[in-house]
Formats: structure tokens, C-alpha cells, sequence
């Protein structure tokens, strides 16, 4: 067993865990963080998406020791004081999701696109979401959502809800 | 109060936001494996991965002893050794159908199968164990090509069958009295030099459906009803099935289907791995929880496609079709699924498509293989059909030098003929291939295009422009349960609803259609918001649990609002009729002079008046309402259609194909469907998306694939290739409506129209980019290296066999390799 302190969603957690427990089992059988979902064994798909430290990560490809001292954001804690995050509220508008799997995961992916490229055209949005699979909406509402989402946060429409702790080497 | 209704305020035809998105976006969904009742014990499944062995011996004794391990079961140790799954659908009385067991007993049929299950404290713990689990093979012949399989002295997939035909089932319209006879018609026609005989073979490479969430059942035990939760698309199917499979009391069961993550068809059976857990649920009286792995659901999960299409269409050569026959071999897998059988059945009457075909004939042999089973993948049925029919118009158009488009429209029914009685039988009651193609060919610049092709064709661009072209219509909203009983089919095809009026006006809509994705939750709270006048948040649609809407027959066939819809719609007339006796009365007015208008009962030619909520506090209070009546304004309804509705379209491809490289492009992608009146613009655009994205996909990525020993080679997101966004452009989609008149709301359906139309728009555009190089045909996926080498061919140019155990899309065993088209097995 190994312990791993992480905060999650800004709640501290310090857990013995196995050594080989991934972040993502970690968060949806430990913490029942079940808004992270599983969709593949291959790190393909995406669903899982949290960010660490501020980074989006594909949680099934983290050790939940790796995140150990680190600072993990899920989907549940996208959200402040009740208010949805600019990503959160374009997918609702711009109707970027159907069964709602690959959302959170898309979502968080989403979130650490803008914060790499504040007004990505629409190629750079299908390349920087190419490690998200979603089979419902042929992506073309996602990318509507992704684009009106970076509008909704330009500087001067509304606030980003979110500050990425920062990373090193920005 | 208007006499006129103002038809902004209508929530009919609204794009509303959806109203299930908020606990999406939130985390805070429900997917079956987040339900974990407490005591729960987890399950994995030992898999054979031989496609076809017998099983000598199996040893559990290590895995018994490994930490957390309640258990491990074979068939026999389950009491299962008489439980097969269900097929319901038997499509000739004759219909061979083996025994598809919970785990298998003495021989593995295919590669996936489960063997023996383990039961333990964690899904960790099992998964370890089942490692242990020490099973013994002695392999046989796997039989993988289907007409090798239907060959002298084939191995057999189940011997005591004595034959790997399950059945064939034929329509042939000179019989049937509702066409002339093809075999007349081909007669004719090659005696006549004034007719074209064209037949040609395509391949529908087998699919996986690959919903995003994997499948998952839950099963607690204690409690009087027994829970089922299960990532399904049919819980009421689920219920009866598990009643029909294992015998416990239908009564005794409550299914939940809670959010569910995607479906296509890919949900729609019954599963042995949900009759095990519902079994050792039984057995150690403690929930049971099995979800599967992304491989497990890839090797195991039902696939779709698989056909080999050989058809042959005769013309004059003034274009007018005379004939259409179509012979086709369906592969079902190593054993029948729910539905399976029909799935090709479901085709039968599409071929014919948007066509006036005066004689037509269909036949489907139904194979077994050792290859994981097929059944209903979108769409199910009818795109293979829409891509044989649009594939040969086009070869028939190169047969007879013409247009493609011009010579479609010569041979398809003109507006003014609807409604019109096909060669089948079917009745298509409107519908208006005129106006679509008109629209689709001005959104998608058609001639300036085609000028463009011409162009690039005459400076021999290395880099060829395509143009492709498909008309579609479908038969869905499934189904009139007449129509489904005289085609055998287990089940009728009526949708159940309820509504609940609360005491406080607030609404309760219970449908028996169960949503995976498609927004039912917004756009029948949209139709009931107008029924009943009230606002749009004041509805609530409750779904997916037989305990709560315990009559339904589910979500599949673009069926729930053309179906489901109607019932609700059928339930708000009633709860109005008994308002409006309620109102009647309290308003001390005639019944007769009572108007009922965007929720307000009034006394006619005065301005009193009550609003339906009043109403619903009024027969809660049931202090004063009329003799003779029941104080309650709820009602149900159940809707069996009369007919199959039809939607239909027309969808441009523009198609770039690089002749050096073989490298395709979809340049442009332009549709405009006709699903009649929409509720919801915004879920009908969306659910158009994501069909065409799945459609595009069977033509350009998809290929499920086995090597020569049986075993899948693309069983991951690996080697199975979903598109992601940065495959796919932009699509330029448009709906039109041209009301159906079969049902009150003029509704079509839209759910697989995308998927329906767009894989033989693709295909038929990268062959227009090629042909003038000589390329007739290129199988699906038309990756790379096929167009590559169809080139080549078309050169006269030798190109290297590809190794059938090659990884990659269009490599494997799953298509027809030109250097060897009897298939691997010879």
C-alpha cells in the first residue's frame, strides 16, 4: 500500500491506496467521484479527463500516487458557487452533447485548450480535441461549443470561473 | 385568450436547450457502474480466446483461493446448463437458432465467449483471480467466410445443426401479387438490345457499434422486486426476457435503465453476461455488479453489417428501371441475437428505396460463423439496403452514359404520386424527393462542382475530385405490431404513456420509450407543454424504470417520437376530455360550450374561465366535481401506428482522392432531410450529425476485422477507428418537412437517417474521383491502401497481398480480398 494526499475538487484526501490503483479508480471508487467515467482500457477515448495540477491528464493514465501532493479538478468541481463554467453553459447552448459519456471528459479537455489557446479557429479545436472520442454528435456541435464557449470568455463577455494553478515551466 | 393560436409561443418547433444536459455537464450523471448498493460484489468474466475450441478442462481451484473471492462459477455451477438466450425473431418456421448459453459449456463458438466468472469483494480482486482460472482447449476449425461456410463439407459452427445456413428468407414481388416477376424482367432484358442487364457484388464489412459507455448491469437482490440496473436500451424488453430466460416472475423484477451512454442498436439485447449477474445475484443474495472492459465490449458486444450483396438491376436504355433482384448472405455470428435474423428482413423493403421498380425480388441466407454475433447496428437493415440500391444506380448510370441525379429522378416517385404503394406493399404517404434534391444540389453548388471535376479531370490533377451522390427514404418508427406479427417478430411494436396531473398543476409524463442520448426528456416536454398549456419546466418525463413506467416497448427504429410521441400526445387529449367535464361543471356550463386553448377552459362566447391547473387542484381536492366521474384528470394511452412512417433525403459528398497516394478527402459534406414537422431543430440537427459521422465512418475508417485463426484483430479503440474531430469537417445539413399524414403530428423520425444516407454518398464519390482511371469498384473502408491499390490495378500494375493479420482498417478477412475471393477457407 502506498498513501497518496491529493486534493480533489478542493477537498484534502490522504488514502492508502495500492500502488498500481489508477487516478481514475482512485476518484470514482475512493472518493465516489463517479462524474469521471470510464470508456476504454487504451487511453483512446478520453472520458476520463481531470486536470492535475492544472494540466488536463487522462486520469485511467495516472497512478493515483502520482497525483500524490497534487491538486486534481474533475468535472464536479468545474462549477463555482452554482455557476457553470463558461465550457459547461456553450455545451448546453450549442447542444455539444447526446448520452453525455464523453462529456466531463471533453469538457475538461476543452478547458485546458482555451487555457492553451484562448481562440482556437475551427481546426484548432478539432486537432486539440482529437484525444477525446465522442460517437453521438459528430463532433460538429462540439466545436460550435468549444468556439462559443471561447467568446463567453474573452476578456470584458465574463469571467473565466476557473484559475489553473500554476504549472511549471509557464 | 386568441382565437388563433400565436405560434411563436408554441414550444413545437422550438430549438430549446436540453433539459437532461444539466446533470451531464455537472458530473452528476448515473450510468449503471456508478451504482454501487452497499455489499455489492463485482464479477469478470474468463473469456475463451479461441473463436472455436472444446473445452477440456477447466480449474478454478486457484482462483477460489485467491483474496476477496466469493466464488467461481461455471454454467453447470450456475444451475444454467438449460438457459439459452433469447431470439425473438424467428424468420422462417424453420429457422435454425442453437442454444446461445450464459457461459459456454462444452465447446467455445466464438472468440470472446465466456467460460467460467468470478465473483469477488473488488472488480480488481476478480479481475486477478479470473487470471487464475486455468482452462484447457483443444482448438477446432474456425469458420470465417461465409460462403465457404454454406460450402460441401465445411466445418460446421454447430454440427447437431447439420448445416451453417439458418435460414433464408425470400419476397419476391411476382408472388406476393404487388410487382411483376424479375426473373421475367432479367429474361427480357438480355434478350432485348434495347435494355441493360448490370449486376455487380458489394460488401458490407462487418461493424462495431462502440457506444461510449460499456455495457454494465447491477443486481440487487434484496427488497421483494429484484433490481436489474443495466446500461440498456430496451429495460422493459430486459424484464419480459428475463422472465422468458431464467423464470422468475415477471412481477418480481424491476429494471432500471438509468442514464445510459449510447446505444445505436448496440444495446438492444438481452445479454448473457446480464442473466449471470441476475443469477449469482440469486445465488449469494448480495448485489452483483459486472461491467465490461472496452475489449470486452468490442470482442462480445453484437456487432452489425456483415452482408455480401449481390444484385442486379435491369433499365431500358432510356433509363427507366425494369427489375431489381438482390441475393444476400448475412453473416449472424456464432449465434442468433434478439434480432438479429431480421436485421437483413428489415432491408427487404428498402431496396426498392425512393424507385418506381416494377418487379423486384429479395433473398437473404442467413450464415453462421465463429465470429462474434451481428445484430441491429443504426439504421439496422435499411443502410445496407440504401447502399446497394445507390451503389448500382450510379454503376447503372455508367452503364447507360447518363447523369447519376437526372437518372434518379427519372426513376423515383414524383411528389404528385404520394401517397404511393411500392413494389413491396409498403404505403409511403408522402414525401417530396424533388424539393430535397433541388435544396441539396443549390446548398452544395452541384454544377460549379462538376465544372470543377471536369476541370481538374482534364488537367489530370494529381489530386481528382469526386462527386457522390445517395437518395434515401427508410421505413422506421417501428412498428405497426400487425405488420411486425405477420413477419413473425417476437413483439408488437406499440409505445405506452402516462400523465399524471399533480395537485399543484406541475405535470408528470411517463413514456415507455427509453432515452441513451437522443433528448426525449426536451422534446416531449415540449409536445406536452403545448397539449396542455403549460409551461415547458413544468413538465417532468419519467423514463427507463419499470417501476415507474412499467408499460413500454422501448427506444430503437427511429421510434420514439413517431411511436412514444403520439402516445403522449393520445394521453393529453384524454386528461383534456376529462378536464374540460371537471370545468363544465365547477364553470356551471354545457360540456359542449367549453373551449380548452394553451391551458384555459372557457365558457364559449363569455370570459369566464378556469386554467387547466385549477382543474388538476380541483379533482385533487374532489370536494365538487360531476356524478358519474372518477376525480382524476390522469390518463394512458398506447399507441400502435397504422403505418411505418418515411422520411427521406438527399446527400451531396464532395470527395477528393489523391491517385498517388490513394489518400481521400471529404472536402464537403451537404444534406437536406425531410423528417416531416420537427419538435426540436436543434436535437434533430444534432441527431443528423451524429448519423452522418457514423455513416462517413462505415465508408472511410471502420472495419472490425479477424485474422485466419478467428480472432479480432481491431478489439481495441486502438485498431478499431472511431473518427475523432479531427477527422470529420463540418457538415452543411438542412431539414425540409414535408408532414407525414399517417400520424397527428406529421412526425417522421430521424435517428438513423444520417448513418442511412451517407455511406453510399461517400463511396460513390471517391469512385467518381477514380473512375475515369479505370476504377469500378473499392471496398469499405476505402482507406488508403485500398484506393491505392484499386489504382494500381486499374493500371494493369501488380500490387503486393496484403497480410491478412495486418492491424489496420481494410487489411483483414473482413472484406473480400480481390486475390482471393472465396475468403481465406478453401
Amino acid at each position: 500500500m502506498a498513501e497518496v494526499r491529493v486534493t480533489v475538487d478542493g477537498v484534502n484526501y490522504a488514502d492508502e491506496v495500492e500502488p498500481r490503483m489508477l487516478l481514475v479508480q482512485y476518484l470514482r471508487e475512493r472518493l465516489g467521484k463517479t462524474g469521471t467515467l470510464i470508456g476504454c482500457d487504451t487511453s483512446n477515448c478520453g472520458a476520463c479527463t481531470v486536470h492535475l495540477n492544472g494540466q488536463s491528464v487522462k486520469s485511467c493514465s495516472v497512478l493515483a500516487v502520482q497525483a500524490d501532493g497534487g491538486e486534481v479538478l474533475t468535472i464536479e468541481g468545474l462549477a463555482r458557487d452554482g455557476e457553470l463554467h463558461p465550457v459547461q453553459k456553450a455545451f448546453n447552448e450549442c447542444h455539444g452533447l447526446q448520452c453525455g459519456y464523453c462529456t466531463p471528459g471533453m469538457i475538461m479537455a476543452a478547458v485546458d485548450l482555451l487555457g492553451d489557446n484562448p481562440d482556437p479557429d475551427e481546426g484548432e479545436v478539432r486537432e486539440g480535441i482529437e484525444g477525446n472520442l465522442c460517437r453521438c454528435t459528430g463532433y460538429q456541435n462540439i466545436v460550435r461549443s468549444v468556439q462559443r464557449a471561447a467568446q463567453m470568455m474573452k476578456p470584458g463577455a465574463s469571467a473565466p470561473t476557473e484559475t489553473p494553478a500554476p504549472v511549471a515551466g509557464d | 385568450m386568441t382565437a388563433t393560436a400565436d405560434t411563436t409561443a408554441l414550444e413545437f418547433g422550438k430549438a430549446r436547450v436540453r433539459k437532461e444536459d444539466a446533470r451531464l455537464i455537472t458530473g452528476r450523471s448515473r450510468y449503471t457502474d456508478a451504482i454501487t448498493p452497499p455489499g455489492t460484489l463485482h464479477v469478470a468474466v474468463v473469456r475463451s480466446p479461441l473463436a472455436h475450441a472444446r473445452i477440456t478442462s477447466i480449474d478454478t481451484t486457484e482462483a477460489k483461493r485467491a483474496p476477496g473471492v466469493h466464488g467461481v462459477y461455471t454454467v453447470s455451477d450456475l444451475g444454467a446448463d438449460e438457459v439459452g438466450m433469447p431470439c425473438a425473431w424467428p424468420i422462417t418456421p424453420d429457422q435454425k437458432a442453437p442454444q446461445r448459453p450464459v457461459l459456454a459449456k462444452d465447446t467455445v463458438h466464438f472468440a470472446g465467449e465466456g467460460v467460467a466468472v468470478v465473483v469477488a469483494r473488488s472488480a480488481a480482486e476478480a479481475k486477478d483471480a479470473a487470471e487464475l482460472v486455468e482452462v484447457d482447449y483443444d482448438p477446432l476449425d474456425p469458420v470465417l467466410d461465409m460462403e465457404a461456410a454454406l460450402g460441401e463439407g465445411a466445418t460446421l459452427v454447430h454440427p447437431d445443426l447439420g448445416t451453417n445456413e439458418s435460414a433464408t428468407w425470400v419476397f419476391d414481388s411476382g408472388e406476393a401479387g404487388t410487382g411483376g416477376s424479375v426473373a421475367d424482367a432479367i429474361a427480357a432484358a438480355e434478350a432485348d438490345p434495347d435494355q441493360v442487364v448490370v449486376r455487380r457484388r458489394f460488401r458490407q464489412q462487418r461493424l462495431v457499434p462502440a457506444f461510449m459507455e460499456p455495457r454494465s448491469c447491477v443486481v440487487d437482490p434484496t427488497g421483494e422486486q429484484m433490481v436489474i440496473y443495466s446500461a440498456t436500451q430496451v429495460p422493459h424488453i430486459l424484464r419480459t426476457m428475463t422472465t422468458v430466460t431464467l423464470g422468475i416472475p415477471e412481477s418480481k423484477l424491476r429494471v432500471i435503465a438509468p442514464d445510459v451512454g449510447g446505444g445505436f442498436g448496440g444495446k438492444i439485447g438481452v445479454l448473457p453476461e446480464e442473466m449471470m449477474t441476475v443469477l449469482l445475484a440469486q445465488k449469494l443474495g448480495r448485489p452483483v455488479k459486472w461491467t465490461e472492459t472496452r475489449s470486452e465490449s468490442m470482442l462480445t458486444a453484437h456487432h452489425g453489417r456483415d452482408q455480401i450483396q449481390d444484385l442486379t438491376i435491369t433499365a431500358k436504355k432510356d433509363g427507366t428501371i425494369t427489375g431489381l433482384d438482390v441475393r444476400l448472405l448475412a453473416d449472424m455470428g456464432a449465434y442468433l441475437g434478439l434480432v438479429g435474423p431480421g436485421v437483413p428482413v428489415l432491408g427487404a423493403f428498402m431496396f426498392n428505396a425512393i424507385y418506381k421498380v416494377p418487379a423486384y425480388r429479395f433473398q437473404t441466407t442467413n450464415v453462421f460463423t465463429t465470429k462474434t454475433l451481428t445484430d441491429a447496428y443504426r439504421g439496422a437493415g435499411r443502410p445496407e439496403a440504401t447502399f446497394g440500391i445507390e451503389r448500382i444506380i450510379d454503376e447503372l448510370a455508367v452503364e447507360l452514359g447518363r447523369e447519376p441525379l437526372e437518372l434518379r429522378e427519372q426513376n423515383w416517385i414524383k411528389h404528385e404520386e404520394f401517397p404511393f404503394t411500392t413494389v413491396c406493399g409498403l404505403t409511403y404517404d408522402s414525401g417530396n424527393y424533388e424539393q430535397a434534391t433541388a435544396r441539396a444540389k443549390e446548398l452544395f453548388d452541384y454544377d460549379a462542382l462538376r465544372r470543377e471535376q471536369a476541370e481538374r479531370r482534364e488537367r489530370g490533377d494529381q489530386v481528382q475530385l469526386g462527386i457522390g451522390i445517395s437518395t434515401f427514404t427508410e421505413m422506421c418508427g417501428l412498428a405497426p405490431s400487425r405488420v411486425l406479427g405477420s413477419l413473425a417478430y417476437g413483439a408488437g411494436g406499440w409505445e405506452a404513456a402516462s400523465i399524471r396531473m399533480l395537485a399543484t398543476g406541475k405535470v408528470e409524463v411517463i413514456t415507455g420509450a427509453s432515452a441513451h442520448g437522443q433528448g426525449h426528456e426536451t422534446a416531449f416536454s415540449q409536445i406536452v407543454a403545448d397539449k396542455l398549456g403549460v409551461p415547458f419546466e413544468d413538465v417532468e418525463i419519467l423514463h427507463g424504470d419499470t417501476a415507474s413506467s412499467p408499460k413500454g416497448l422501448d427506444t430503437y427504429g427511429s421510434r420514439s417520437l413517431v411511436v412514444g410521441g403520439i402516445a403522449i400526445t393520445m394521453a393529453a387529449d384524454k386528461v383534456i376530455e376529462k378536464a374540460k367535464k371537471i370545468a363544465a361543471h365547477l364553470l356551471e356550463a354545457d360540456e359542449a360550450d367549453i373551449e380548452f386553448s394553451a391551458g384555459q377552459f372557457s365558457v364559449r362566447g363569455t370570459d369566464k374561465g378556469k386554467a387547466i391547473q385549477e382543474i388538476a387542484f380541483a379533482a385533487f381536492m374532489a370536494h365538487d366535481y360531476p356524478e358519474g366521474m372518477e376525480p382524476s384528470l390522469d390518463s394512458d394511452a398506447v399507441y400502435d401506428p397504422e403505418n411505418f412512417s418515411f422520411p427521406h433525403g438527399t446527400h451531396l459528398a464532395a470527395m477528393e482522392v489523391d491517385t498517388e497516394t490513394g489518400r481521400v478527402n471529404l472536402r464537403h459534406y451537404v444534406c437536406v432531410d425531410d423528417i416531416g414537422n420537427v419538435v426540436n431543430p436543434l436535437i434533430a440537427e444534432g441527431q443528423v450529425h451524429g448519423g452522418l459521422a457514423q455513416g462517413i465512418a462505415q465508408a472511410l475508417f471502420e472495419e472490425a476485422n479477424y485474422d485466419d485463426q478467428g480472432t479480432l484483430v481491431s478489439g481495441t479503440f486502438v485498431d478499431y477507428t472511431l473518427p475523432s474531430a479531427a477527422d470529420l469537417p463540418s457538415f452543411t445539413t438542412e431539414i425540409v418537412s414535408t408532414p407525414a399524414t399517417s400520424n397527428p403530428l406529421g412526425v417522421k423520425g430521424v435517428g438513423e437517417a444520417g448513418t442511412i444516407a451517407s455511406t453510399p454518398a461517400i463511396v460513390n464519390g471517391v469512385l467518381d474521383a477514380v473512375r475515369h482511371l479505370g476504377v469500378a469498384d473499392i471496398q469499405m473502408p476505402t482507406t488508403s491502401q485500398r484506393v491505392w491499390r484499386a489504382i494500381q490495378e486499374a493500371k494493369g500494375r501488380s500490387t503486393q497481398e496484403t497480410p491478412v493479420d495486418t492491424h489496420s482498417p481494410g487489411a483483414g478477412l473482413g472484406s473480400i480480398d480481390p486475390n482471393n475471393p472465396q475468403g481465406e477457407v478453401q
